[in-house]
Order: structure tokens, then sequence, then C-alpha cells
């Protein structure tokens, strides 16, 4: 299902072999990012917002117990139950025993990445629960056996034909049709029998507010309400820091996510739930999940800003030209990869290098959260724990000491560029020199500058 | 005035026309320009890779090398920004602090600086600008499209006062090319796709001549482009500044 554990290279390589593919992944995904562009240009304070949001966003991390207990206390006193979940395993046992309570066996649920980083899916499937993701996308790579691509567009690496296959296989749609109204109609028809026939329905939380204990769901397709108005149990599922402290902090908030996220000004939905129906049950639960150690990173601490738009990956030139599969988590791009070390170092080793830090991630940022800085203190904290091969440390070592020494670079750059002149078919071997894969090495001078400097010093 | 010629150790070794096309430059401006000898690597290949604590011994080499200047210019965006941001030493802090107020990139050296209001240089040719990313979004060379800020640019306003350039408007004005230090050979395969669509930009406005203010970026693109022999000229901006002089 996952493609754990193939290091990014490796699947960003096997990505980029179909070329015609990429190409349409890269400029499907710029035209998000063009649609994005234009939009928020509409806004003149546009860059007070974001350092608004900021703010307000370190600030609620900075009292997060404080926010988390009044939010807590208000959603009670709604009506709400809520539960605490300290990872992932606890999260799924606490869904599962709500559904154990009720006698469930049929959820829907619209889109929630938390759920996605806890794979609820699998394991209330192991458990013969039916499990549909109601959101349009999810629901594609739902019926393709396949984690989302992105986190707002969670198919986004499947063509429309592909869909066309997917849906004929699954949905018995027509062969070969692939028109997208077609096929959007066929999903409505399809998950309209899920709406009514659930007896649970699960939604995300994109914000939560404390002082009222409400949260907030944006949708594009209406799936979250649909789905928490006619079953009789809604469970709303989120990590600790969706808080933000007031209502009126909305407001900045929801003038950024959809037009920094897809372009729009805002989603078709912003649906605020309170409180249950008379006769329905909510449950809210609050999940941690390596938050709270994520919180104490100091250098780290501001990712927990992120409200998920996904314009850093939009935006990634890595990412357009690799995939969101090629970063194995439920969180692709370059949030994904200042996120996932946190959960697990070993196995995601190789994200905070799937980056040339260009910085674009940061510019896009509507929180401003500092990505590629962060991807470059986790290379530190990731060298120094042990985590990068044997090999590089050794050749890091050998360079450092080259570099710093005036005499010892004099000495190697001088052999250095008499051995490309000498040996120019050993420079360009492929398989040594992965530079020499698609690029030429530039022809080396004879003299270096200084060499040069010296004699004209000289020559005085 | 003293000018202290910070020169990134690729360039020394690999580009040596970079330099003396940026000490022209700097001379042409009747600046008092040195070049330190005792320098070699600011220290960011081994920073960038995750190994910035091996970078001690190139620190406080690079503060011996250019202590005392009144200003350190370099003909790269990048590694004046490495300079900037983690150039530190336990035992003279102080002195790297001095350097690190004082370090700038060629460009805004000369609009914010020495503030050239004209160049003498001829260049009638088709020119795209690569706008490196650690000049233009860590050092602010330039305004970033993903930004709602005025549009500003030193590079191009530098490039706009040589005579008879034409300067080509890319479809992505700001889009990384793929270089990104050792990148280039752990992600060969995205590293060579960003940097093909570069050229494939440059190619689709007709330019000619590309230029830009890292050579590193410039290397990258040149070494795709002379694999696929293809008939751009690729210059750094400082050779683009001296044109015709």
């Amino acid at each position: 299902m996952s493609t754990h554990n193939i290091p990014h290279p490796e699947a960003a390589t096997a990505f980029l072999k179909d070329k015609e593919r990429v190409q349409w992944h890269d400029e499907t995904l710029w035209f998000v990012r063009y649609k994005r562009d234009k939009i928020v240009n509409e806004i003149p304070e546009w860059e007070q917002l974001r350092e608004l949001a900021s703010q307000i966003k370190d600030h609620t991390l900075s009292r997060l117990d404080e926010y988390l207990q009044e939010f807590e206390a208000a959603a009670i006193s709604n009506g709400v139950t809520v539960h605490w979940a300290a990872d992932a395993a606890e999260h799924n046992r606490i869904v599962h025993g709500i559904m154990a309570k009720h006698g469930a066996q049929k959820i829907v649920k619209s889109k929630s990445m938390l759920t996605e980083e806890c794979h609820l899916n699998e394991y209330l499937e192991a458990q013969g629960i039916e499990v549909v993701d109601t959101d349009l996308g999810e629901r594609i790579v739902q019926l393709n056996k396949e984690m989302p691509s992105h986190i707002v567009l969670p198919a986004i690496h499947i063509k429309k034909e592909e869909v066309g296959e997917i849906f004929h296989q699954h949905l018995g749609t027509e062969k070969g049709a692939s028109d997208p109204l077609y096929l959007a109609l066929a999903a409505r028809e399809h998950l309209r029998q899920k709406f009514l026939a659930a007896d649970i329905a699960i939604t995300g939380v994109n914000f939560a507010i404390a002082e009222t204990g409400a949260i907030v769901v944006c949708t594009n397709e209406g799936n979250a309400d649909l789905g928490a108005h006619l079953a009789k149990v809604h469970i709303a599922c989120m990590g600790i820091e969706k808080l933000i402290p007031r209502t009126e902090h909305l407001s900045v908030f929801l003038r950024m996510l959809a037009r920094n996220a897809t372009g729009q000004n805002i989603t078709a939905y912003s649906s605020h739930f309170r409180k249950p129906a008379a006769g329905s049950e909510m449950h809210i639960v609050i999940v941690d999940n390596g938050r709270t150690t994520q919180l104490g990173r100091e250098a780290f601490r501001n990712s927990l800003k992120c409200i998920r738009c996904g314009a850093c990956l939009n935006t990634c030139p890595v990412y357009r030209r690799s995939g969101g599969h090629s970063y194995h988590n439920a969180t692709a791009g370059p949030i994904g990869a200042i996120l996932a070390p946190n959960l697990d170092m070993r196995k995601n080793a190789d994200l905070p290098f799937a980056s040339t830090l260009c910085g674009s991630c940061t510019d896009v940022c509507p929180v401003k959260i500092d990505i590629h800085n962060q991807l470059y203190q986790w290379r530190q904290v990731l060298t120094q724990e042990g985590y990068v091969p044997a090999a590089k440390t050794a050749s890091m070592k050998v360079m450092a000491s080259v570099l710093s020494s005036p005499a010892r670079y004099t000495f190697a750059g001088k052999w250095a560029r008499k051995f490309l002149r000498w040996f120019p078919s050993l420079a360009l071997n492929k398989k040594l020199n992965p530079w020499a894969r698609q690029r030429d090495l530039p022809e080396p001078p004879k003299e270096s500058f200084r060499e040069w400097y010296r004699k004209q010093a000289s020559g005085k | 005035m003293r000018v202290a010629l910070f020169i990134p150790c690729y360039v020394d070794q690999f580009y040596p026309k970079v330099a003396i096309a940026t000490l022209r430059l700097l001379q042409h401006l009747d600046l008092d320009v040195h070049y330190p000898m005792q320098q070699t690597c600011c220290g960011q290949p081994m920073a960038n890779g995750g190994f910035e604590h091996l970078t001690g011994s190139c620190n406080s080499n690079f503060i011996k090398a250019f202590a005392g200047y009144d200003y350190i210019v370099s003909p790269s965006g990048s590694c004046v920004l490495h300079v900037k941001d983690h150039l530190h030493d336990d035992k003279q802090e102080a002195a790297a602090t001095t350097i690190r107020h004082k370090v700038y990139e060629l460009c805004e050296f000369l609009t914010d600086i020495v503030q050239v209001k004209s160049i003498k240089a001829s260049f009638p040719k088709n020119v795209a600008l690569h706008q490196g990313c650690h000049g233009q979004r860590g050092l602010k060379l330039a305004s970033s499209t993903e930004t709602v800020v005025p549009f500003f640019s030193k590079p191009l306003q530098l490039l706009k006062m040589v005579e008879g350039l034409e300067l080509v408007d890319l479809d992505r004005p700001d889009e990384c090319c793929g270089f990104g230090g050792t990148f280039c050979v752990t992600e060969e395969a995205v590293s060579s796709a960003m940097g093909l669509s570069r050229i494939d930009d440059y190619t689709k406005h007709q330019a000619t001549v590309i230029t830009g203010t890292d050579m590193s970026c410039l290397m990258h693109q040149e070494g795709l482009i002379r694999r696929k022999k293809l008939p751009f000229e690729v210059m750094h901006i400082s050779e683009v500044l001296i044109a015709g002089l």
C-alpha cells in the first residue's frame, strides 16, 4: 500500500522515468501555484495577514496546555464527549471503541490527514469495518489502494483516464469513459448510498476554537456536512495543534487557507460544529502522536503552526518532480519532510535531504514556518544522531580538512584540475560520478584564480 | 574603502574568469580591491550536507583571511548567505559578527553600497537571468513571486544598465535550477530534471545567453547544456557587466 523504506532519491528516480507524466505532474501543480499567486495578489495586506496568522499560532503554541483545557471544558459543556489519545494506536482504539459501543459496521470519513497519519483505515478494516473516504480524491486513491500523494489534492498524481479505469473496475462506469462530469456524477451516486447507510461519520478538524469548544471543517464537496448530519454519531479527530484561541481568529485563517491552497477565495463549505443534534452524539478525539515532542524541540516547534494548505508542496520543485509517494509518509513535500523525522528519524532520514533549500516553501507558507531552515537543522540533527551513511561522514571529514587549510586546498585544487584534464573519461564515468549521468563537467582551467592573481601581483 | 574579494573555492579552481571579471568590474569602479590569499572555502558544502559541526576550522580560517576589511564582496549569493547565516567562532565571535555584517554579494554591493547609477558595458544579446535562490530569497537580492511585495531585483537593475542587452521574460522567473550543493549528486535525477526545465524555459523564450548571480547554479545548467550540445552561452553576471569594457 505504501512505499515505505524506499529512500527518496530512488523513489524519485523511478517516478522520473515517465518523462511525459512528470511534466504533466509538474505543470498541473504549477498551475495551482499560479492560481494561488493570482488570488493572493488581490489582497494587498497579504503579508500582514501572514504575520498575524503566524503570531496567533505562535501564541497558541506557547500556551497550548491552557488552550487545550479551555477547549475541552467548552466542548464538554456543549454536550460533546472529548477523548485524549497519546499516540496513533490509542487514537485508533478510541475510534473503534466508540464504534463497538454502537455496534457500528459502516463509516463514512471526510478528509483527515490525521487519520491517514494514524493509519485508521487499515486498523478498522482489519476489524471488519467498512470505511469509505468521501472526499472524491481520497475515494479515488482508496479504491486504487494507495496513499494520498498530496494533503489537499490526494489524487493529483492520477490522470482522469486512470480515474475512469478505476471507476470502471469498482463502480461499474463505462469502460474508457474519462469525462470528469460523468465520473463525478458516478462518484456522487456511489457516495450517496454510502452516506445513507453509514452508522458513524468521521471528520477531520481544520480549526478548533478554544473559547467556544467548536470545530471548523473546510471542504469543497460538502461531504463532511453530509456525513455528520446523516449519521447518528459524529467523531471529529484532531491533532493538538489545531487550536486557535478565539472565533475572531478564524477570520484570519479562513481568508488564507483556500487562497493559498488552491487559489479559491474560500472553500465551498466552512462548516462549524459545536454541539450534537438532539438524539445524536458528537465525539472529539484530541491526538498527540509526537506533537508534544516536536513542541519541545525548539528549532522545530513552529512546524506545528501548519494549517495544511499544501502550498509548500505545490511550489516545491522537488515535490513536483518526485511525486508525493516518494516521501513515504501521509504528509509529503517540504512540510512532511520536517514533520516526519520527529516521528521516526531512522525511517525518514532521507527526507530533509530531498531539498535544494531554495526557500520557496518558506516564502509561500501562510503562517511563516521557516521550512527550509528546519530542513537544514534536521540535516544537522540526523547527522549528529548517526542517521547518515558512514561513507558520507568519512568523505565530509576529508573535505573539511582539505577545505579549511590554504596549503591543502591549493594542492588538492591543482591536482583535481590536472586529474580532470588527464583522465576526463574517468571523471565522466556515470557509475562513479552521478554528476556525469546527464551533465558535462566544467572545462578545467590551467590555472586557478589565485595562481593568476599571484602572478599579476608579482608582475607589478 | 578597502574591499576584500571573497572568491568561492569552486570559482577559484574552475571559473577563474569569473573571479577576474569580478575583480576588473570592481577596479573599474575605482575601488581598492584585495584578494586575501589565506581564503579557502566558506564551509557551505559540509554544512548543507548536515555537517556544520565540521566547519569550525573553515570558519576560523575565513575570519583570519577577511578580518580588517571594510567590505567583503563575492560573486556568489549562496556562499555569502552561508557566511551571513552560519559564520561563528567561539574564540573570536566578535570578529565573526563583524564579518557577517560586512559581507556582500556582488550585485547588492554595487546597487546598495557603491550605488552604481550607470555601467558602460555593452552586450547586445538576448539574456535570461537565472536568479539563484539563496541570493534571491536568502539575501533578498530580488522579490520572490511567492510574496506580495513591490517588485524589485538588484541583478536586473544592473543588467538594465547594459547597453543593447535584451532581457527575456521567463515563464517561471524564480524557479530553482536544482543544483543544491550535494543535492546535485545525491538526488541526481531530480536535480537534472529541474535543470532541464529551466533550460526549456530559456529555449521557449529564445534566450541566447544565460546569466546569474551564482556560478554553482550556472555550472550545473552549463553541464546539462553542454551534454545536450545546446547553443546557449553561460556567463556569470560579472562577465556580462564588464562586456565591452
